[in-house]
C-alpha cells in the first residue's frame, strides 16, 4: 500500500525557510502570494492490505520520528 | 571527574570536548559510540558534542536522538547524572525530550560562525559555579539551527524557574535583538531541564579554555563541573 504523510509547522510557529520562500517569490515577481509555510511530505510504501493496521503504523513512525510535534502537525493520508 | 563523550556519526566536535575535559579534569574521557548500550560504571558526566549527526537529516538531532546509547543517556539523566549537551547536543537533547523546545533554523538563515557575548544568569548550577551571576564570557556559536523556540507556557516556565543559564548578550551584558544571533526566544542560549542536571546550549564553551587560543572564558563552565563533584563525592 502507498501511503504519504505531510508534516507541516504548526501555526504561530515561526518559519524562517517559508519567509525566504515568500520573498523570492516575489522577488520573481509571481503575483498575489499572500504567504508561505513550507513542510515535508514522506510517501511510504507499506506491506499488506489492511488499511487500518496501516494507519496505526504510520501514526506510530510520525510521532516517534518524521513530525517533532512540538512544532510539527502531520496527517496521514493511505493511498490504497 | 568520570566523563563520557558520546559520538555519532557525523559529530565533528568529540574531539575539542575530550581534549577540553582532559585539560580541565586531569582525566581521559570515555568515548562512546552511538550504537553502545551502556555507559561505563561510576559516569559523573555525560557530554553531548557538536557536530552534524546524521547529516542533519530530518531535523537536526532527530536521528541521534532515537540511538540505542540515548535509552542509557535517558537513564542516566533520570538517576540525577549530569549531562551537558553543545551544540548539535543541545539539538539532540531537545530532541531525546531530555530538554523542552526545538532548535529553528536561525531567523536570518544563515549559518553564524563567530564569537558571541553570553550573559550567565545564575552561579548556583554545578555547570555555572565557576562563574558569577551576570558576569559575561566570551565564546565561539557555529550553527546554522540555533534559533530557541518553544511554546509561551515552556518559556514562562524556563524564566520563572531560572532555567535559562545563557543568554545572548552585548559584552557589557546588555540583552537585546541586536545582540541575539539567530533569533532565538528571550535571547536564550542555553537552558536547564527541570531537575537542573541536563544543560543544553548552543555556543561552544569547550573551544575557550586555553589561552593560546585568546579566551578561557569556557574554562569556568568545566572548572565548575569538576568542583561541584568533587565536593558531591
Amino acid at each position: 500500500m502507498k501511503a504519504r504523510v505531510t508534516v507541516t509547522l504548526k501555526s504561530g510557529v515561526l518559519d524562517p525557510q517559508g519567509k525566504a520562500i515568500e520573498g523570492a517569490l516575489r522577488s520573481l515577481g509571481v503575483n498575489g502570494v499572500v504567504s508561505v509555510r513550507q513542510g515535508k511530505v514522506f510517501d511510504i510504501e507499506i506491506e499488506g492490505k489492511d488499511k487500518a493496521q496501516a494507519e496505526v503504523a504510520l501514526k506510530e513512525a510520525a510521532d516517534k520520528l518524521l513530525a517533532n510535534t512540538v512544532i510539527e502537525n502531520y496527517r496521514i493520508e493511505v493511498v490504497g | 571527574m568520570k566523563s563520557a563523550v558520546i559520538v555519532f556519526p557525523g559529530i565533528n566536535r568529540e574531539r575539542d570536548m575530550a581534549r577540553t575535559l582532559r585539560l580541565v579534569s586531569g582525566r581521559e574521557p570515555v568515548m562512546l559510540w552511538h550504537a553502545d548500550t551502556a555507559l561505563p560504571a561510576g559516569t559523573d558526566l555525560v557530554v553531548i558534542p557538536g557536530g552534524f549527526s546524521y547529516g542533519d537529516y530530518l531535523r537536526c538531532g532527530a536521528i541521534a536522538a532515537r540511538s540505542p546509547i540515548m535509552d542509557a543517556v535517558r537513564k542516566f539523566a533520570a538517576g540525577g547524572g549530569l549531562v551537558l549537551g553543545v551544540c548539535n547536543g543541545f539539538q539532540i537533547a531537545c530532541e531525546a525530550g531530555l530538554l523542552p523546545g526545538v532548535l529553528m533554523r536561525n531567523q536570518n538563515l544563515r549559518f553564524i560562525c563567530r564569537d558571541v557575548y553570553l550573559r550567565v544568569e545564575r552561579s548556583d548550577t554545578p555547570f555555572t559555579r565557576g562563574y558569577n551571576a551576570g558576569q559575561v564570557i566570551r565564546v565561539p556559536v557555529a550553527h546554522g539551527e540555533g534559533n530557541y523556540i518553544a511554546d509561551s507556557e515552556t518559556i514562562a516556565q524556563l524564566e520563572g524557574e531560572g532555567r535559562v543559564l545563557f543568554r545572548y548578550s552585548s559584552p557589557d551584558g546588555l540583552v537585546d535583538p541586536n545582540w541575539n544571533h539567530n533569533g532565538a526566544m528571550n535571547g536564550i542560549a542555553g537552558i536547564l531541564n527541570e531537575r537542573g542536571n541536563v544543560l543544553g546550549m548552543m555556543p561552544h564553551p569547550e573551544n575557550h579554555v586555553e589561552t593560546v587560543i585568546g579566551s578561557t572564558d569556557g574554562r569556568g563552565l568545566f572548572a565548575g563541573l569538576v568542583d561541584h563533584l568533587a565536593k558531591a563525592a
